[in-house]
């Protein structure tokens, strides 16, 4: 015990050693990057990694690195996640208060839960990180008891992990080696722990941060800004600073070769949510982006459809109380509360107006259509009739078109980058090789394809699709009128069509299967299926998930009569 | 509908598919750029499977190099030679495919160079299937050496035309030989299918009066029932035995199993012509067999020599009256659909206009088999004496002397 400088924090001399070898302040549990001497590690794989402890003055020389934990790794992630959104046009907060504190709380909270600390070591892990708000100052960096025994990862790397020989099953994780300091440890089975961070749980960190702060952005945009590359995810390691390596085990954990999927980043919030002991976030009111009268105009106005459409969805909403704060506020930990996805709810509400007003059972839409078309060629003056059959020319037309593209790009994505990750030392010069290789034949290609890759990435934009009225040729619907197909009853407007058909009599039971109904393209009428497409594709999710939203917005609509015994078919008098 | 999940794999089966649509459509520039994006594929290749990216990119960018407008061959070797070391287990298969291509452009020294470096390669224990390629390797630079060679061989007869004696183009000649005959030896131990290198060995073992070595060696190589059955054998044999001036029964032999095996073949007419001189009965008998056979097929249909053959031989059994009843068997499967194919009112028109000779044989044979009163004949022999053409008169008297015994064969 020669380590005799004073404590930065307290001024004491008063030094002890944590399991992981390092020096810390007994007076004020302050935690140094200084340690002792413990083992001189090679890099070899198959041995056990214990705390690398060559002093920071070292690093030159071996080149391993700075000791870095897992939980700093992901630290780092959010980080430029949050810097990322800020420079999408996300209120600055996000980062500095609303992302920090979770991540905080996060840590404790985590930490807490299943942190086997040997007798006599009580180091307060975040003591360090009360003194400064920058989320990543190296002098603040907390240190962590290496003793994290955490649930194994289903990984999308398990072939990576073949690289080495013996490394296929991870609980025999001692003999292989990891850039990070407790990487292998990271990944053992552990019952207890809940909410091991991934990196898919980084994006749910930032929605929830975005819904904290009622940002315009919804889940579905976040993700697609992920897989467009303006987020940091893939590859994210790119990013991080040069001391930190990754190898190994580390390679399960930060890579990802899989775009992140809706269900899982927003069930992962919800359980991160209550995990976190949130209070009731705050509340999301008809002024709000995610308030289905707003974001229900968005996507009219994307999906090319009348502005009229609105006065209808916002009266679903009325009608069935979905417009209510205490509706569409995440309350955490509430399991009786259906959690609300904002974009599947707009999205649903739309379709089901097009019910309501046009029926889409292949036949009764195009009739109104043609009568409009009717009415069209009579009538000049005044904003137009609006003809399903156009609006669905239109529509197909540029679906198709777009649809096409993305379908190339999934063809074209590419998930390595210039950075090459090795799983161990000995298979560095293969995978370098092997890079190299892959940047000759690029180029070779490349210039046979004749075409030049655009270096930037197309701009971020919150539209998918967009309709000008300014264009002459009559393609865009936004001011088009509903008058044909309305009627005054009583003072109110209603709609013509007197039908409407359930997606499903009965909702099922979301806990025993998963979804409250079962969308099947043959099922239903092909009408129908566009609309779904049209919304699956701003969505970019699968038609299923809107039309389970659909049948529980109809259920909650149709409440009353279908209370009454119900019809053998499921069209509805309304 | 369409899947909005995605991962790695499954994105570059969807890439590949897309390069395979466009090659389907010899779109190759498109096919270079989704290549460039299937391209990092490799650095996940683990050669479990049986045909993983690294193959799969060697086998695509060879396609669109040798279609694409830009691929030379320079940019198609450097590829190959970049593919040289992404597989150790292909190596072998990858250099040779290289120098095929090279071979194609007819860089021959190139191939050559290529070809000894693939030689001397050795990495560890080779598979079955090494050795086989290192022996395919081997075969084709005797085939080179082959090639050296006759080019020495033929320079040498130059000078010697000229009188000039050059003794080192000797020496070189001779080395080539050596070279070459070994490894040509080598390579048709191996049952298979080697014209290429039959005939090259052939050739040199014929040049220094190696006769005996050349006849064994043809002989195995049409005989030998582990190798796979290839009329060319047969040909080859034959063909040496001919000039060798072997004896007819030799000769008979030799074309026997190929009548078996491609009765339309070009050489079924000096097959049946020889039967037809046979003293033996059972040979004029398959001579006959084997005329009719050939010409069973399309590729006999305006072939005068073959119709020729036919022709004589009916005309003296016709003559003699003798063994009519070898005409009858013959025409017997014949007569349905024989009249159709060749005896047609169309073709009488086309072949007396385009080869007076095959009508004038085959109106013989129709009018024999037949009778004088058929389309073909009919139009032929008219045409032919309206052009007072004396073939043809004779012709017509003759079938018309023959009538009876041609009823009694179509009869």
């Amino acid at each position: 015990r020669d380590f005799t400088e004073r404590c930065v924090q307290c001024s004491e001399v008063n030094w002890g050693l944590t399991d992981g070898g390092r020096f810390y302040c007994r007076t004020c549990h302050n935690v140094t990057e200084r340690t002792r001497e413990v083992v001189n590690t090679d890099f070899i794989p198959n041995t056990r990694v214990q705390t690398i402890s060559k002093g920071l003055r070292n690093q030159e020389k071996t080149g391993i690195g700075c000791e870095w934990y897992v939980c700093e790794g992901f630290q780092f992630v959010l980080k430029k996640q949050a810097e990322a959104l800020e420079a999408l046009g996300v209120c600055p907060q996000m980062k500095n208060e609303v992302l920090y504190n979770f991540w905080r709380r996060y840590l404790q909270k985590s930490k807490q839960a299943y942190c086997n600390r040997p007798a006599g070591e009580t180091v307060q892990a975040l003591s360090a990180c009360n003194s400064s708000t920058d989320v990543d100052s190296e002098a603040d960096r907390p240190s962590f008891l290496h003793c994290l025994s955490l649930s194994e990862s289903e990984g999308d790397l398990e072939t990576d992990c073949s690289f080495a020989s013996s490394a296929s099953k991870i609980s025999e994780s001692a003999s292989v080696c990891s850039g990070s300091v407790d990487g292998n440890l990271y990944l053992m089975k552990n019952q207890k722990e809940k909410l091991r961070m991934t990196m898919p749980m980084t994006l749910s960190f930032c929605y929830m941060a975005l819904l904290w702060l009622r940002e315009p952005v919804t889940l579905s945009d976040l993700l697609r800004f992920v897989v467009e590359g303006h987020i940091p995810y893939f590859n994210v390691f790119r990013h991080f600073p040069e001391k930190m390596k990754l190898c190994g085990l580390d390679l399960k954990i930060f890579c990802v070769e899989s775009w992140p999927v809706y269900e899982e980043v927003h069930n992962k919030m919800l359980e991160l949510a209550a995990f976190l002991d949130l209070p009731r976030f705050p509340d999301v009111t008809d002024s709000c982006f995610l308030h289905p009268d707003m974001l229900c105009m968005k996507y009219l106005m994307e999906a090319n459809l009348p502005d009229e459409l609105h006065n209808w969805t916002c009266r679903v909403v009325r009608k069935i109380g979905i417009g209510e704060a205490d509706f569409l506020t995440l309350v955490p930990g509430n399991k009786s509360t259906r959690n609300v996805k904002y974009d599947v709810l707009a999205a649903a509400l739309i379709v089901v107006v097009l019910k309501l007003l046009f029926l889409l059972d292949d036949h009764y839409e195009w009739l109104l259509s043609d009568f409009a078309e009717e009415r069209n060629k009579n009538n000049k003056e005044g904003s137009p009739y609006f003809e399903f059959k156009k609006w669905y020319k239109v529509i197909k037309h540029s679906l198709d078109v777009e649809q096409k593209k993305l379908d190339e790009e999934r063809a074209k994505y590419l998930w390595r980058c210039e950075k090459p990750l090795f799983y161990s030392a000995n298979v560095k010069s293969k995978v370098l090789k092997r890079r190299q290789m892959v940047v000759n034949l690029q180029n070779q290609f490349g210039k046979l394809s004749g075409s030049v890759r655009p270096a930037e990435k197309p701009n971020p934009s919150s539209f998918l699709l967009s309709w000008s009225e300014e264009n002459t040729d009559g393609s865009c619907f936004h001011g088009h009128s509903l008058k044909g197909i309305l009627q005054e009853k009583r003072g109110l407007l209603a709609a013509m069509n007197p039908d409407y058909w359930l997606g499903t009599i009965k909702l099922c039971n979301e806990k025993l299967c998963g979804h409250p109904a079962h969308y099947r393209e043959v099922d239903f009428p092909q009408s129908y299926h566009f609309v779904l497409r049209l919304f699956s594709f701003l969505l970019r999710m699968n038609p299923s998930y809107i039309h389970d939203e659909v049948c529980v917005i109809e259920h909650k609509l149709f409440y009353k009569k279908l209370c009454k015994k119900p019809k053998p078919n499921i069209r509805i008098r309304k | 509908s369409h899947e909005h999940k995605l991962n790695f794999r499954k994105s570059k089966e969807v890439c590949l598919s897309y390069i395979q649509d466009a090659m389907l459509q010899k779109q190759w520039k498109r096919a270079a750029e989704f290549l460039t994006f299937y391209i990092e594929s490799v650095e996940k290749d683990f050669s479990r499977e049986y045909m993983g990216p690294s193959e799969i990119i060697w086998r695509i960018g060879t396609e669109i190099l040798c279609h694409h407008s830009q691929g030379s061959i320079k940019e198609l070797s450097s590829f190959i030679e970049l593919m040289k070391t992404s597989g150790i287990k292909r190596y072998l298969k990858v250099c040779l495919e290289h120098i095929f291509h090279l071979l194609c452009n007819g860089l021959i020294e190139e191939a050559y160079q290529n070809l000894s470096l693939a030689e001397s390669w050795r990495h560890g224990e080779r598979t079955v299937i090494q050795d086989k390629e290192m022996k395919l390797i081997q075969a084709y630079r005797g085939l080179l050496d082959y090639h050296s060679w006759a080019k020495q061989k033929n320079i040498l007869l130059e000078h010697g035309q000229d009188g000039v004696e050059d003794l080192s183009v000797e020496q070189e000649m001779h080395s080539c030989f050596r070279k070459a005959a070994v490894n040509l030896k080598e390579i048709i131990k191996i049952p298979g299918v080697w014209d290429v290198f039959v005939k090259c060995l052939v050739d040199l073992l014929e040049f220094y009066g190696d006769h005996d070595e050349a006849r064994q060696v043809l002989n195995d190589y049409a005989y030998n029932s582990k190798f796979p059955a290839n009329p060319n054998a047969h040909v080859y044999l034959y063909q040496f035995l001919k000039r060798h001036g072997e004896s007819k029964k030799s000769l008979i032999s030799a074309l026997k199993v190929l009548h078996d095996t491609v009765p339309s073949h070009e050489l079924m007419i000096d097959f049946s012509t020889m039967l037809q001189k046979s003293k033996k009965r059972k040979k004029r008998r398959l001579g006959l067999e084997v005329i009719f056979a050939a010409l069973d097929y399309a590729g006999g249909k305006e072939n005068v020599k073959a119709w020729s053959c036919l022709a004589r031989q009916m005309k003296q059994i016709v003559t003699s009256e003798k063994h009519l009843d070898w005409i009858k068997q013959e025409w017997n499967s014949r007569k349905d659909w024989w009249p159709a194919f060749h005896f047609s009112r169309y073709l009488a028109k086309r072949n007396w206009q385009e080869n007076e000779s095959l009508s004038y044989e085959k109106a013989l044979v129709a009018g024999i088999l037949l009778g004088k009163d058929c389309k073909y004949f009919k139009y032929v022999s008219h045409q032919g004496c309206k052009a007072q053409v004396k073939r043809f008169r004779i012709l017509k008297k003759f079938v018309n002397k023959h009538s009876p015994v041609c009823l009694r064969i179509s009869g």
